[in-house]
């Protein structure tokens, strides 16, 4: 497509067919930008959402919906077996014990609300400490703060070092015999940082304290386990694994959620209610009032079976080689300056072009089709601790090309001669 | 809209080469201007006498767009009576948000070049946030933002 890449790394042969997959995802063909075509480069903020899980709404809306759990007909059977059957295959996908350890929720910062509020709310009390990183997107900040300011919990931050890196050993100097719960993201959406979620679990557990991960940026990269991790809850948002908006999922222990109170009351999460006394429902549903977002999760399912199907061994492989090629690529421009140089790392590159604010990036990016994010990336304390206001980020996925890199590079050094 | 109709060589130069950038020691009225979304964080400070701008600076940390704005509308305003100021940044608003007017005053002369960023929505608001920011140290107002209730262009005016 353009220049042939000079100097670095020829792009390995991908596993993967990329121009069927990429026929799978209409958007990619269908759109345009200024005459130029598509090159999608902001699958971190939102995947793109291919054919079999768009069709899936349709068939969904078309033969299977009435609401769930409650009627006895024939509809209301069929949607109860398609949202529950969804629920089974989130259960395998991270490998939870038992499906009644699955709740779906409207994305991941739902699922981060709901155990600051139940889990939080009801365990947590004054002068309790919580553990965050300072890798964390706002989700998992703000609703620990709301916690801070309604009980006077304090909110303890791990460090990170130039790489981007979560600093371990003063990671663990931060527990003590007030802290009740930490929360960290496997992968920081803002610096591309794979955190080493396994020792930081390990490291909760020999303090005896539990541990939530924020895995948005993580299950559509790499094979999540919660079992082998032992994390007591596991957070996901659909709209980032090719599936749709609306719909998100929180793991938990069963022995945690069941001592946990509900955070929202309403129908379906009740066993019985008189005006006296209203007796919950047991897991998942106590923390599913009201009608779900059904049609939501059945999509998701298929966006998880779309994905097993491609598989993620071979997802991670050729995201890591446009990320290895892009890395290279970028860095023999010249003046560009990435942020975010971890040694284990997910698709994502965040930069800054020598001195062009990152929005001047974006929208001249954008005038040559290449759609990357700009702006803070709801991760303020990153930016603030490497002092810029924000950056570029372009983030892979699986559909992604090393031609399409190519563009990037091309549209960057655009920029670079344009404010030259 | 090509992007490229925007970054044109005037409005590169003045963000490469900002016209009345940094401080203004005996400055009579002052305001902040804050593009949360961005991060453009902007100050403007003028001397008025007479109601007329004497002196006009501004300093701070922005994008290109909001930088150039910046740089040409002091460049505008200086020496200007306040009712001729406040009257451009009127019409300024007007060209970045509804669009320029079929005959615009000559006073927006070369700030045209930012008409084409009605077309960019997302850009907007680094074009506007100069403009708000001197009106606000017009009229000594809380600072400017470009978010919310203190937003004057959304008052009602797009
Ligand atoms: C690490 C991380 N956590 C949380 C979120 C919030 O996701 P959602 O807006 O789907 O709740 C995001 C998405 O931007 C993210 O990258």
């Amino acid at each position: 497509m353009n220049a042939p890449a000079v100097g670095p790394m020829t792009p390995s042969a991908s596993t993967l067919d990329i121009a069927r997959i990429r026929a799978d995802f209409p958007i990619l063909s269908a759109v345009t930008v200024n005459g130029k075509p598509l090159v999608y480069l902001d699958n971190g903020a939102s995947a793109q959402m291919p054919r079999q899980v768009i069709d899936r709404l349709v068939r969904y809306h078309t033969h299977e919906h009435a609401n769930i759990h409650r009627g006895v007909h024939y509809l209301s059977e069929t949607a109860t077996n398609a949202y529950e059957t969804a629920r089974k295959t989130v259960q395998r996908f991270l490998n939870a014990k038992e499906d009644r350890e699955i709740i779906f929720t409207a994305n991941v910062t739902d699922s981060i609300n709901l155990v600051a509020h139940s889990y939080g709310g009801a365990f947590l009390s004054a002068g309790d400490e919580v553990v965050i990183t300072h890798l964390e997107h706002h989700a998992n900040i703000v609703p620990w703060q709301m916690l801070r300011d309604e009980k006077g919990v304090k909110l303890r931050v791990a460090p990170i070092n130039d790489a981007g890196e979560v600093i371990l050993e003063e990671y663990e100097k931060l527990f003590n015999a007030r802290t009740k719960f930490v929360s960290i993201t496997h992968v920081s959406n803002a610096l591309g940082t794979i955190n080493p979620v396994k020792a930081m679990i390990d490291i909760a557990h020999r303090h005896g304290v539990p541990i939530m991960i924020d895995g948005a940026q993580a299950v559509q990269h790499m094979t999540v386990d919660v079992q082998a991790l032992e994390c007591d809850f596991y957070a996901f948002t659909g709209h980032k694994l090719y599936g749709p908006t609306g719909i998100g999922v929180l793991y938990g222990k069963a022995a945690l959620l069941e001592k946990m109170r509900p955070h929202r009351g309403g129908g379906d999460m009740i066993l019985s209610v008189t005006f006296e006394k209203t007796t919950y429902n047991t897991i998942p549903f106590k923390f599913e009032a009201g009608t779900p977002q059904i049609a939501q999760a059945i999509q998701l399912a298929a966006a998880i079976d779309y994905v097993n199907a491609i598989g993620l061994t071979s997802i991670a492989q050729h995201e890591q080689a446009l990320l290895s090629y892009a890395t290279e690529r970028i860095n023999s421009l010249g003046g560009v300056r990435i942020y975010g140089e971890a040694k284990h790392k997910s698709a994502v590159i965040s930069f800054y072009v020598g001195d062009v604010h990152p929005h001047d990036v974006g929208t001249l990016l954008n005038g040559e089709g290449v759609a990357v994010r700009t702006g803070h990336h709801c991760a303020q304390p990153v930016m603030q601790r490497f002092g810029i206001p924000a950056t570029a980020r372009a983030s892979f996925a699986f559909y992604n090309t090393f031609e399409e890199v190519d563009a990037l590079v091309t549209a960057i050094s655009k920029v670079q001669k344009l404010f030259d | 809209m090509d992007p490229k109709f925007l970054y044109q060589e005037m409005i590169l130069d003045h963000n490469k080469k900002p016209r009345n950038f940094g401080k203004l020691d005996d400055a009579t009225h002052r305001a902040e201007g804050l593009n949360p979304l961005c991060g453009d964080h902007i100050w403007v400070a003028l001397k008025v006498d007479a109601e007329t701008i004497g002196a006009i600076a501004f300093e701070g940390h922005s994008c290109a767009i909001c930088k150039a704005s910046a740089s040409m509308m002091t460049a505008a305003v200086k020496g200007k009576p306040i009712a001729t100021a406040e009257a451009l940044v009127e019409e300024f608003r007007q060209m970045v948000t509804v669009g320029m007017h079929a005959t615009p005053s000559p006073a927006l002369a070369r700030l045209t070049a930012f008409a084409g960023i009605k077309d960019l929505p997302s850009r907007v608001k680094c074009a506007v946030l100069p403009w708000h920011t001197l009106d606000a140290a017009l009229h000594q107002t809380a600072n400017a933002t470009t978010e919310g209730d203190a937003d004057p262009a959304a008052s009602g005016r797009h």
